[in-house]
């Protein structure tokens, strides 16, 4: 209590002075529930207010992801999202989710393909702190040279734990880098081990002076908030950050696949897996619909057709199913894959995977398998928003593929959708000369005899 | 299988409760005349009602050679019913996009349901179909347990889940939470059709059991769905056995896993305390303090922050109903294993000589309090919550009364908590690694 009206008196004596200044030249809407302004400077704020959630929460989102790195230095958007959390000359260093925490709070960040972002999650009346914190490292970072080496090596010790050691994921990465020839969706996030190692101080100093600017970020703040005060707040700690030379948008366009390409993993592993992966549209396609629903026909729990097939029928598989994410930025990828129980064949799994697409391919998905999906879909994506944090993610994403108001449009292309959609999506892009197809070979090693006995040792203790 | 571990750490995560003063949750609580105790919050903010029912049907209560019966029992009720085939249950629950199943646990195991309000009357009839009339058929449960052997093979391939078996195997020996939940595939073949009918007639009660409901319903919406849907669960006043309490290790065990892997995944831990222990929330703060409060955290701040020897390093107590554990993990690459554990031994005896600043006891509070709601932020985290605290008699003013558990915490209860419950002497240490590149040293002090 005592905090908010600190909150409210602060902002009344500091506010408007900077407020009259950029009212004049903000750009304002509201529609609904959502309040949308683009600062002066560029930076553009999309609030939601919604009085149910016991908290707020605020995300910044930079066009900052990995398809922006330079060849041979791959990494630099993520590492760099780990430098964020390193201290500014204001407040120090490895203070950040320390005062985040002492508020009751929670923060992280996030670094993929098309975005870094950077949230916290905090009672409404202490989201000033999120607003002061990230204008103020949106400029000032200290990045020391030595921090970053040391910081390098954490990143390091995260490749090895989510792909160096994990077969599966070792065999995705892999595939992306190979169905892509010129885009830079086919760099994995985290970067190529080599590239890590290189990186510098100064690497990252240019990337975080280019994108880190108001003019390159977007703020989504949501929860039970008080819109004025919070955009006013924003436009006192951001409003003077000058804005940055325009960034020119990635324009590739990755050309056609002209054949299936394979690889194999051999590593020491257990069961086989595959994973095939088809180049398809993103949202800004109508296609995407049909995709989605095709995804959710294929494997939208145990009654669709993969599970009831491969799983439950034919019991050849442990785990199966397809995936689609129409959000993606740029066209990407469409999966279908499988691990094999134990003994079974890796082949028969991915061929019975394809014959579960060619029998989509030859008789229409059936009237009540298309309102299935549909349902799932629409009640996935309803549940989905009972958390705040995930609601403004929801806008931030379609601001990303270009308007928060996309999302509007999203439930009524689903519903759209035919059972000819569904036919005529999977003759187009679920097709052998569009796949990039991943096994992964399980081998074993000298060291797998001792594999099933753990070496046991007591000791007297002293 | 995933299913199963997700469930174990959302639990370790709903014990660890953190309420801000300010927070406050309307929770209606009956006992039905059956004895079943119902907890109903209303939350309007979407069409969408959730459920989790726990039922004391654990691991705690299957014998050791049939190890894995109660998560077979639990994750087989939606494998058929006397009214419904496998197959026409994920049908009628999937054509709505709700979901309705069921999964082990070591003290409890929990049925959930998630539906759109609309459809709340086929989500009961599900939920009550599937609890009081599973029919547990023969060819479900040979699938399931190929189904259970290929998932335990799968996570040979997981070096974090081959320490954390270790790990509780040698801190807990013979005792129920010394065991995988779901069995292994020696034990798991000991296990008939009969025995899943018999546990399921023995435990599954409704005065053995708790309900909770959050979503877009009302407290009296609930009582008609229960008086339509389960009059005919009757109460049976089941005959709880005594479970034992884990026994204290008498000496330091090392048990190392060679497997082909960059990085040493390493956990070092002991038996801890059962969720009655009056020292809990001393020990919440502590933990707070030495390696639970993500970069708040001294081990977080050594070993990563300082040292980079890690991408995440954490500590927790895992408070179960009869005993627990304490354990911290991390990884690393395999040539800085020693350097790590000799850090991690460090901080523990550290916490447990030196009393915390004044910086660090207020922060920890003040996160503790404070972060309750981000913690519980869907009605689906609130019905584990809710169904946790009535399972070990939190009390009903529960809610309320956690700020002053947390805030009466001292800089001497830290360090007296310390000194009981950590012990770099007698710890178990497990090391999954290229052990040769590990060299890990036979002696730590």
């Amino acid at each position: 209590m005592n905090r908010t009206i600190a909150f409210i008196i602060a902002l009344l004596m500091t506010a408007p002075i900077s407020c009259a200044h950029t009212f004049e030249n903000s750009k304002i809407a509201e529609e609904g529930r959502v309040y949308e302004e683009i600062l002066p400077n560029g930076l553009k704020i999309i609030a939601v207010k919604d009085p149910n959630a016991p908290l707020a929460v605020f995300q910044i989102w930079y066009d900052a992801g990995s398809i922006h790195e330079q060849v041979g230095k791959t990494g630099s958007s993520h590492l760099l999202e780990h430098m964020m959390f390193k201290g500014t000359a204001r407040y120090g260093p490895k203070v950040f989710s320390r005062m985040i925490k002492r508020a009751g709070g929670i923060d992280n960040a996030g670094t993929s393909k098309d975005f870094v972002y950077y949230y916290q999650k905090l009672a409404p009346d202490r989201l000033y702190l999120s607003i002061e914190l990230e204008a103020d490292r949106m400029r000032n970072l200290i990045m020391d040279p030595e921090e970053t080496l040391s910081e390098r090596e954490v990143v390091m010790e995260e490749r090895r734990m989510r792909y160096e050691d994990d077969p599966q994921n070792l065999v995705y990465e892999e595939v992306v880098a190979t169905a892509f020839n010129n885009h830079p969706y086919r760099w994995p996030v985290i970067g190529w081990m080599e590239d890590l190692s290189t990186l510098t101080r100064d690497d990252l100093w240019d990337y975080y002076r280019h994108r880190y600017v108001p003019n390159n970020a977007f703020i989504v703040v949501a929860g039970n908030i008080d819109i004025d005060l919070i955009a006013a707040k924003i436009r006192k700690e951001f409003g003077g950050i000058p804005r940055g030379p325009e960034l020119k948008k990635l324009d590739i366009k990755e050309p056609e696949q002209r054949g299936e390409k394979r690889i194999f993993i051999k590593k020491e592993a257990e069961l086989p897996y595959v994973i095939s992966a088809y180049k398809v549209p993103n949202i800004m396609s109508e296609d995407s619909y049909a995709l989605e629903v095709l995804a959710t026909v294929l494997s939208g729990g145990k009654s669709a057709r993969i599970y009831k097939s491969l799983i439950d029928e034919q019991r050849i598989a442990l785990s199966a199913g397809a995936g689609y994410s129409s959000t993606n930025r740029y066209p990407f990828l469409f999966y279908l894959y499988g691990t094999a129980l134990p003994g079974k064949k890796i082949e028969d799994v991915e061929n019975a995977l394809y014959k579960e697409v060619d029998k989509v391919k030859s008789q229409f998905p059936d009237e009540r398998e298309m309102q299935k999906a549909k349902n799932q879909i629409e009640a996935d994506y309803i549940m989905s928003q009972d958390s705040i944090f995930y609601q403004a993610m929801v806008y931030a994403q379609f601001e990303l593929i270009g308007d928060w108001r996309l999302k509007e449009k999203y439930l009524e292309g689903i519903r759209k959708v035919t059972p000819e959609d569904v036919q005529r999506v999977a003759k187009k892009y679920i097709v052998q000369k569009r796949r990039t197809v991943g096994i992964l070979i399980p081998i074993k090693n000298s060291k797998n005899d001792k594999m099933q006995k753990p070496d046991v040792h007591s000791s007297a203790t002293h | 299988m995933r299913q199963v571990y997700s469930f174990a750490l959302i639990f370790y995560f709903i014990l660890l409760i953190f309420i801000s003063p300010s927070f406050a949750l309307d929770v209606e609580r009956k006992v039905l005349d059956n004895g079943l105790i119902l907890l109903v919050v209303q939350r309007h903010n979407l069409p969408v009602v959730k459920v989790t029912v726990g039922i004391q049907a654990g691991n705690l209560l299957e014998p050791e050679e049939k190890a894995g019966l109660a998560n077979l029992t639990a994750s087989l009720i939606t494998g058929g019913t006397a009214n419904r085939t496998a197959q026409q249950i994920s049908e009628e629950i999937e054509f709505v996009g709700g979901s309705v199943g069921a999964g082990g646990g070591d003290d409890y195991i929990s049925v959930s349901l998630s539906v759109l309000k609309k459809d709340i009357n086929l989500g009961f009839d599900l939920l009550s179909d599937i609890i009081l009339h599973p029919s547990f058929p023969e060819d479900e449960l040979i699938k399931k347990k190929e189904r259970i052997k290929g998932g335990l093979k799968a996570q040979e391939e997981d070096p974090g889940f081959i320490a954390s078996r270790e790990f509780k195997k040698a801190i807990f020996g013979s005792h129920p939470y010394g065991r995988l939940v779901t069995g292994t595939a020696e034990t798991i073949d000991n296990i008939n059709r009969e025995d899943l009918q018999q546990f399921h007639a023995e435990y599954y009660a409704p005065d053995n059991s708790v309900v909770a409901v959050v979503g877009d319903i009302s407290a009296d919406e609930v009582g008609v769905l229960f008086s339509k849907y389960f009059t005919n669960w009757q109460a049976r006043s089941v005959a709880m056995p005594s479970v034992p309490r884990p026994d204290k290790p008498k000496e330091r065990k090392t048990v190392t896993v060679d497997r082909d892997l960059t990085q040493a995944n390493i956990i070092l831990g002991h038996t801890g305390v059962s969720r009655d222990n009056p020292d809990y929330y001393s020990i919440s703060v502590m933990n707070y303090i030495l390696g639970s409060g993500g970069f708040a955290s001294r081990l977080m701040q050594n070993i990563r922050e300082e040292k980079g020897l890690v991408y995440d390093i954490h500590s927790f107590f895992a408070a179960n109903k009869y005993g627990g554990r304490f354990q911290v993990g991390l990884q690393t690459k395999n040539e800085s294993a020693n350097q790590a554990i000799e850090e991690i031994l460090k901080e523990i005896k550290r916490i447990m000589t030196e009393d915390v600043s004044d910086t660090e006891i207020d922060d920890a509070k003040s996160f503790l309090t404070g972060s309750f709601p981000m913690r519980i932020e869907t009605s689906r985290r609130i019905a584990s919550f809710l169904v946790a605290v009535e399972y070990f008699d939190l009390g009903a003013e529960y809610i309320d009364n956690y700020p002053s558990y947390i805030n009466r915490v001292t800089k001497a209860d830290i360090l007296r908590v310390a000194k009981k419950y950590l012990d770099p002497v007698k710890f178990t240490l497990v090391v999954v690694a290229d052990q040769e590149r590990a060299q890990l040293r036979k002696d730590f002090k």
